[in-house]
C-alpha cells in the first residue's frame, strides 16, 4: 500500500563542496546575531541592515543549494553533513550534522525567504524604536534557531534548536517587556512551551533507551524492530512537543497572549517559525507515525480539534491581531490534521505550511500596516472604510485574505482541498469525519476572515479622535507585495501536478494511487458553497449593517469564544491553583516542619548555653570554691576505685 | 618523728591555706595562703623523699619554690596596678570580666 519503505537511503557524508559549508545557513544570522548583540550600542547605526543582510545571505545560500538539488536525480537528493562530533561517550554518541533533504530545504527557504521579508518590513516598522538593533539582533536569533531545528540530522541537534526558537519567541514576545501584559504573554509562552519541550525530551530519552541511537538515519531505520507500545509513546510524545510548538490543543494558550510582541514577531512566529516547528518534528518523524496507527489517531484528532477551536476563537476576536492569531491555530491545525494521515497527507501538509507562511505573513504585515497607521490601534471596532487611506495594505491583505479562505485559483484553495482531498482518500469513517471537520472549518475561516475584511476596510469609520490612517513607506509596503505573490500563485505553483508531492516523496514516501488534481469533486463544491455562505454571513452581519464600536454582549458562544474558548480557565484549575496549593503546603511544611526542627534545636541550646553562662560569676573565690570541690571529688573518685 | 607526723602538718597547713583562699577578700592575704599550700605540698615531697630515701622529691621542691616565686612576682604586679586604679585589693571588687 505505501511506499514509505527505502525512503531514508541517505547519501553518506559529503564534507566538499556547497553542501560542505551548509552550516553557513545557521552560522550567517547567528553571526548576526552575536555581533549585535555584544557590540552592544555601537551598532545601533547600521545593526538593522546587517540583521537583514545576514537573513538574505542564509536566504540566497540556500537557494544555491536547493538549486545544486534539484541537478540530481530524485534518489540522490538527501546528503547527511558531517560538521564535527560533539558528544561520544561509550555508546552515546552525538555528532553535530546537517541533513540536506528536500523536506529540510523546503522549510529552508521558508524560513530565510519570509524572515527576510519580515527582517526589511521590520526596519520600517521598528525605526522609532530605540531597541531596533536590540529587535535585529533577536530577530536573527530566531532564525538561526529554527535552522538549526531543521537541518540538523539528529534529534539532540533538532532539541537544541527547538530550545532555542522557545528563547528567541520569549525575548520577542516580551520585547516591550515594560508592559505587564507583554512580559506576562512571553512568560505564558515560555512556560507552556517547556511543558512541549519536556515530551519531546523524554521522547529523545526514550529513543536512546530503545534504539541506542538518537540519529534520524538511526532511529528510523529500527522502528520496525522496537515493541509498538513504545513507538506509539514516543509518537504520543513527539505529538506533546508539537502541540507546544504549535500551539494545538491542549498547550494553545500562549498563542493569542504572544501577540503582545511587535507584530513582525507575530508574522515570524506564525508565518516561517515557531509553529511550524511542530509540522516539520512530525513530519520528519513520519517513519515513527507510519509505524504507529494509534499516534496517527491521535494526531488527526488533536488537528481536528484545534482547527475547529483556533476557528471559533478567531470568529468572536474584536483585535485584529488576535482574529488572526485564532486563525494561525486552525490552519496549522489543518496542517497537523494532514500529516496525521500518514504518505497521503504529508505533501498536503507542507504544501499548506507553505502557502500558509506566504499568506500569514501578508496578513500579520498588513496588520501590522494598519497599526503603525492608526496609531497602534489594534480593535477593529474603531477601524472601518480604510480601502481609501490605504490602498497596498487593502489590496495586499485582500489577497492574503482571497487565499486563506480558499478562494479558488488563490494559494489556500489548492492547499486546503489537497488536505480535504486527502482525508477523503483515506476511506475510513475517521478519514470521512476529519474530512467534514475540516470543510465547516473553512466556512469558519471564510466567516471570521471576511469579518476581519469587512469591520477593517469596509463600512463607516469609527477611528478614535486623532487618527490619521497613511499608507506605509516601501520597505513595509514591498514585502507586502512580494507576499502577495505568493499567495495567488504559491498554492498552484507547489500543488499542481502533484510538484511538491514528487519532491518530497523521497523523504516521507507517498501513497500508491497518485491522480491528477482535481477541484471539481463533490468535496471541493461544497468548499465552495460554504465558503460563499460564511462570507455572505460576514456580509451580512459587519458589511451592511453598522458595526457598534462597543462590543455587544453577544449569545453564550461568543462569550465563551472570547475567552478563548475557556483555555485559560481550564489551565488555572487544572494546573494552576492545584499548583499553588501545592506550593502552599510545602511553605508551610518547610516553615513549621522543617524551619521547625532546626529552629527549636538552635533554640535549645541557645536558652540552655544561657542559663550555664550565670555559672561565669566574676568572683575569683567561687571559682576557687569550684576547682576545690572537683579536685575533691576526684580524689574522692580515685580513693572509691583503690577501695 | 614519723613520716606519718609529717604528712598530717602537711595536710592541716595545706587546709588552713585552701579555707584562706576561700574565705579571706584580700588579696594579699589570698596570696600568702597560696604559699601556704604550696609550701605544705613541699613539706609533703620532703617528708616523701626522706621516707623513700632517694632525692626525687627534694628535686621537685626545689621547682615548686622556682615556680612559686615566679608567681608571686608576677601577681603582686598585678595587684599594684589593680591597687593603683581601683584603690583597693578586695578580689570581690575585681569582677568585671563575667557572663
Amino acid at each position: 500500500m505505501l511506499l514509505a519503505e527505502e525512503t531514508h537511503a541517505v547519501t553518506q557524508a559529503v564534507s566538499g563542496g556547497v553542501e560542505g559549508g551548509s552550516w553557513l545557513l545557521i552560522g550567517f544570522p547567528l553571526f548576526g546575531a552575536a555581533v549585535l548583540l555584544l557590540g552592544g550600542r555601537r551598532t545601533d547605526k547600521w545593526g538593522h541592515l546587517l540583521g537583514c543582510l545576514m537573513s538574505l545571505a542564509s536566504f540566497a545560500y540556500g537557494l544555491v543549494l536547493f538549486f545544486q538539488m534539484l541537478g540530481r536525480p530524485a534518489s540522490a537528493r538527501s546528503h547527511s553533513v558531517h560538521v564535527f562530533e560533539w558528544i561520544a561517550t561509550g555508546a552515546f554518541k552525538v555528532d553535530v550534522g546537517m541533513l540536506l533533504d528536500p523536506l529540510s530545504l523546503s522549510f529552508v527557504l521558508l524560513i530565510t525567504g519570509v524572515g527576510s521579508l519580515i527582517h526589511i518590513y521590520s526596519v520600517g516598522y521598528m525605526s522609532h524604536d530605540e531597541n531596533r538593533r536590540k529587535f535585529f539582533a533577536y530577530l536573527n536569533l530566531f532564525v538561526a534557531a529554527m535552522l538549526l531545528l531543521v537541518l540538523s540530522n539528529n534529534f539532540v541537534g533538532l532539541y537544541i534548536g527547538w530550545e532555542g526558537v522557545g528563547l528567541a519567541s520569549y525575548l520577542l514576545i516580551g520585547f516591550w517587556q515594560h508592559k505587564p501584559s507583554a512580559a506576562v504573554a512571553a512568560k505564558k509562552a515560555f512556560v507552556v512551551n517547556r511543558v512541549g519541550d519536556l515530551g519531546l525530551s523524554i521522547a529523545i530519552m526514550l529513543m536512546f533507551a530503545t534504539f541506542n541511537n538518537v540519529s534520524f538515519e538511526g532511529v528510523f531505520a529500527h522502528v520496525g524492530e522496537a515493541h509498538s507500545g513504545t513507538v506509539t509513546a514516543i509518537g504520543l510524545l513527539l505529538l506533546l512537543g508539537a502541540c507546544g510548538k504549535s500551539a494545538q490543543v491542549p498547550l494553545q494558550s500562549w498563542l493569542l497572549d504572544a501577540m503582545e510582541g511587535p507584530t513582525p514577531v507575530s508574522a515570524l512566529i506564525h508565518a516561517a517559525t515557531m509553529v511550524t516547528a511542530g509540522v516539520y518534528l512530525v513530519v520528519r518523524s513520519n517513519p515513527i507515525f507510519n509505524a504507529s496507527p494509534d499516534a496517527q489517531l491521535v494526531v488527526t484528532i488533536v488537528g481536528a480539534v484545534t482547527l475547529l477551536a483556533g476557528a471559533i476563537i478567531g470568529c468572536a476576536k474584536d483585535d485584529i491581531k488576535k482574529a488572526l492569531a485564532g486563525s494561525t491555530m486552525s490552519q496549522i491545525g489543518y496542517m497537523i490534521l494532514a500529516a496525521g494521515l500518514g504518505p497521503i497527507g504529508y505533501a498536503a501538509a507542507i504544501a499548506h505550511l507553505l502557502a500558509h507562511g506566504f499568506f500569514k505573513a501578508g496578513l500579520f504585515l498588513g496588520a501590522g500596516s494598519i497599526m503603525h497607521g492608526m496609531n497602534e490601534e489594534v480593535n477593529m471596532r474603531k477601524y472601518g472604510a480604510l480601502r481609501k487611506y490605504m490602498p497596498i495594505t487593502f489590496a495586499t491583505f485582500g489577497l492574503g485574505y482571497l487565499a486563506i479562505i480558499g478562494f479558488p485559483g488563490l494559494a489556500g484553495w489548492w492547499t486546503k482541498d489537497a488536505i480535504i482531498e486527502a482525508a477523503l482518500e483515506k476511506g475510513t469513517a475517521a478519514g470521512t469525519f476529519l474530512a467534514v471537520a475540516a470543510i465547516v472549518g473553512a466556512a469558519l475561516t471564510a466567516y471570521y476572515m471576511s469579518r476581519v475584511m469587512f469591520m477593517t476596510f469596509f463600512g463607516e469609520k469609527r477611528w478614535d479622535e486623532g487618527a490619521h490612517p497613511h499608507e506605509s513607506p516601501k520597505s513595509m509596503t514591498v514585502p507586502m507585495m512580494i507576499l502577495a505573490i505568493g499567495s495567488i500563485a504559491g498554492g498552484a505553483f507547489l500543488v499542481y501536478g502533484g510538484r511538491l508531492t514528487n519532491f518530497l516523496g523521497p523523504v516521507v514516501g507517498t501513497a500508491e494511487e497518485q491522480h491528477g488534481f482535481n477541484p471539481v469533486t463533490p468535496a471541493g463544491i461544497i468548499l465552495f458553497v460554504l465558503m460563499l455562505a460564511g462570507v455572505a454571513l460576514a456580509w451580512f452581519q459587519y458589511g451592511r449593517r453598522d458595526v457598534p464600536v462597543t462590543a455587544p454582549r453577544g449569545h453564550l458562544l461568543t462569550w465563551w469564544a472570547r475567552r478563548d474558548l475557556g483555555g485559560d480557565a481550564i489551565n488555572e484549575t487544572l494546573f494552576m491553583r492545584p499548583g499553588q496549593w501545592l506550593t502552599r503546603i510545602a511553605v508551610f511544611f518547610d516553615n513549621r516542619g522543617v524551619d521547625g526542627i532546626v529552629n527549636s534545636i538552635a533554640a535549645t541550646i541557645g536558652g540552655t548555653s544561657g542559663r550555664l553562662r550565670r555559672w561565669q560569676t566574676g568572683f575569683v573565690r567561687s571559682y576557687a570554691l569550684s576547682m576545690f570541690l572537683g579536685a575533691a571529688l576526684v580524689v574522692a573518685a580515685l580513693l572509691m576505685v583503690r577501695l | 618523728m614519723t613520716p606519718g607526723h609529717f604528712i598530717i602538718l602537711s595536710a592541716i597547713l595545706f587546709s588552713i591555706g585552701g579555707v584562706g583562699v576561700l574565705i579571706r577578700r584580700n588579696a594579699l592575704i589570698v596570696f600568702m595562703c597560696v604559699e601556704l599550700m604550696l609550701n605544705a605540698a613541699n613539706l609533703a615531697f620532703v617528708a616523701f623523699a626522706r621516707m623513700h630515701g632517694n632525692l626525687d622529691g627534694q628535686v621537685i621542691a626545689f621547682f615548686v619554690m622556682v615556680v612559686a616565686a615566679a608567681e608571686v612576682v608576677v601577681g603582686l604586679a598585678i595587684l599594684m596596678q589593680i591597687f593603683r586604679t581601683r584603690r583597693s585589693a578586695s578580689v570581690d571588687d575585681v569582677n568585671l570580666l563575667k557572663y
